[in-house]
């Protein structure tokens, strides 16, 4: 700070001066400034701004009493927290970044006329304070919309996550027989998240084979396609057994012409074969039940009734 | 008559501990006539390529003496991690639980023709081997 | 690349393989990584701190909590005075060894990891830097 640093502190001496003494009149009009500009929009009750306010002034008035200018200083941690905190629920209840910064920048006309009557004649003394409470409001304006936007980008990013998390429902088929039915294109990040998924369903639910169903899915890339080979592999070091269906004639050219080495997994053109190939491999079958109850063909491996479990 | 032994690692295996598992476990095999053994892995959130030998070596050396190894209860994690190290544990059985492990074995040990049951437990945990006497 | 936190821990014996792999969760729970890649790094961390002891003969683990921007990141550097390699290309191909062990730690670290480097003077020693990004 050059040679204004002086001015800098005499002016905020004066402000913090006309914080602190005209805090209910200046309290008013700003709230007041608040209202009509309708920022408030009704998610914060009259009696709640004012409190907000009145709080802020007096953070505000402290802070400036310490002579410091400079907003980012620890004299103005106090300010800076309050802020951060308005900025953060302002985020969460949906205002935009402009309804959560006017919150400091409409403090500036009331601010400023009570700085005018406080400097009397004395000119010079009232540009060195609009000057100085201008630098102080616009810095802390910009700091509400730095954290309001880093706020909002954290909450989508979980949204994000949530999304992601509900959009691969992992399916208990049958008995130890999961069903991972994936719908859309298949993303680097999202195919690892399902796959984690998928091996820790298989965990918890003991199911010993899992169906990948890909029908839903237009392309695959390499990375996909590695990805769901990685899965695959996971999968049998842990003990399960992984079968890929649905493989569409475009993505089986794919992953040819890239490539991948699908050898030793198995595939199927249809969910309904691997599941078939699933109760094969658990020693079940799926036997028509005769009309009349009589000697129907059985066969002497164990049936499954289609209703039981 | 024939035994399955259920060996539980825990975490922080280090060096020494890896070699006395190892040398217990084949004593064992020998002692009780094991026919098979459940290497419980549950326990483990990290199998890096050491451990993975080891996990090899117990496999081959149980085979030696005519008992087979199933590795059960590895981690999800775990288990990606080994595919993108390349580790794939050839040879190596593996189930996702003790239930079903001791299904494999009783199927890779059919000719006993008894009910194999888990006769010997031994635990590793914390720099520490004990088992029952 | 500022580095907000950093801790040296040596690699005298096999203790220090565990030791090393208890810090290196710890920081990477600490750097908010979800759990399979907590335990990507941390298998890394094993894999070289292994590498610094038995063919490095010993060294050092240094753990860096990195911050750049609104990046934040975990780097883990391992240090040794051993015979250091000769042919690194050779080194970091899947497969080799050369102790009849299984020979996949260097390659296999790169691929759990967002950044690896390898610097290694024959007589002199190695370092190898590894980087996990949030």
């Amino acid at each position: 700070m050059a040679d204004g640093s002086n001015t800098t502190r005499a002016a905020s001496a004066r402000i913090a001066q006309v914080l602190e003494q005209d805090q209910d009149a200046l309290l008013q009009d700003w709230v007041a400034a608040q209202l009509s500009a309708h920022s408030a929009r009704g998610a914060v009750s009259a009696g709640d701004l004012r409190a907000q306010c009145r709080e802020f002034l007096s953070l505000l008035a402290r802070a400036a009493a310490s002579g410091s200018g400079d907003v980012d200083t620890s004299a103005w941690s106090g300010v800076r927290e309050f802020l951060a905190n308005l900025s953060r629920s302002r985020a969460q209840y949906g205002f935009s970044p402009s309804e959560t910064a006017i919150f400091v920048f409409s403090l500036k006309e009331p601010l400023f006329k009570r700085l005018r009557t406080a400097a009397g004649s004395d000119a010079d003394v009232f540009v060195d304070d609009v000057s100085a409470s201008t630098r102080m409001l616009d810095s802390l304006g910009l700091y509400t919309t730095e954290i309001f936007l880093r706020s909002r980008e954290s909450l989508i990013e979980r949204q994000q996550q949530d999304m992601l998390e509900l959009s691969t429902p992992v399916v208990s088929l049958w008995d130890g027989i999961l069903a991972l039915p994936m719908i859309g294109t298949l993303d680097s990040a999202r195919t690892q998240v399902v796959m984690e998924t998928l091996l820790q369903r298989i965990v918890d639910s003991g199911a010993g084979i899992a169906i990948v169903d890909i029908t839903g899915v237009p392309t695959v890339d390499t990375l996909t396609a590695q990805h769901l080979l990685k899965t695959v592999t996971a999968a049998r070091l842990m003990g399960a057994e992984c079968i890929i269906s649905g493989i569409r004639p475009a993505i089986a050219q794919t992953i040819v012409h890239l490539g991948v080495d699908l050898g030793g997994v198995t595939t199927k053109a249809s969910l309904a074969d691997a599941l078939r190939l699933a109760f094969q491999k658990t020693g079940r079958s799926v036997v028509r039940a005769t009309p009349n109850g009589g000697n129907g063909t059985t066969k002497s491996a164990s049936t499954t009734s289609p209703t039981g479990e | 008559m024939g035994r399955f032994l259920l060996v539980t690692i825990q975490v922080d295996m280090h060096d020494r501990l890896a070699m006395t598992l190892q040398s217990d476990l084949t004593d064992r095999i020998v002692q009780t006539g094991a026919r098979g053994v459940l290497l419980d892995i549950s326990g483990l959130d990290i199998v890096d390529s050491f451990m993975g030998r080891m996990i090899a070596n117990i496999a081959s050396m149980s085979r030696i003496l005519d008992a087979e190894t199933v590795v059960v209860g590895m981690q999800p994690a775990v288990a990606i991690t080994l595919v993108e190290l390349g580790l794939t544990l050839p040879g190596v059985q593996t189930a996702l639980n003790v239930e079903r492990g001791m299904m494999l074995l009783r199927r890779a040990t059919a000719d006993s023709g008894e009910d194999e049951e888990i006769e010997e437990a031994m635990h590793y945990r914390d720099g520490d081997a004990s088992s029952p006497g | 690349m500022p580095v907000v936190r950093d801790e040296l821990l040596r690699l005298e014996s096999t203790h220090d393989i565990v030791a090393v792999r208890h810090e290196v969760r710890a920081w990477a729970a600490a750097l908010g990584l979800n759990l399979v890649d907590q335990t990507k790094i941390v298998t890394a961390a094993s894999e070289l701190a292994r590498n610094a002891l038995v063919y490095g003969g010993g060294g050092t683990a240094c753990l860096q909590a990195l911050e750049e921007g609104i990046r934040k990141g975990l780097r883990l550097t391992f240090e040794d005075r051993g015979p250091g390699i000769a042919d690194i290309a050779l080194a970091m191909t899947d497969g080799y060894t050369s102790s009849g062990g299984l020979g996949l730690g260097l390659s296999g670290a790169k691929r759990l990891v967002n950044e690896f480097e390898i610097r290694s003077t024959p007589g002199e020693g190695t370092r190898v830097t590894i980087t996990r990004w949030k």
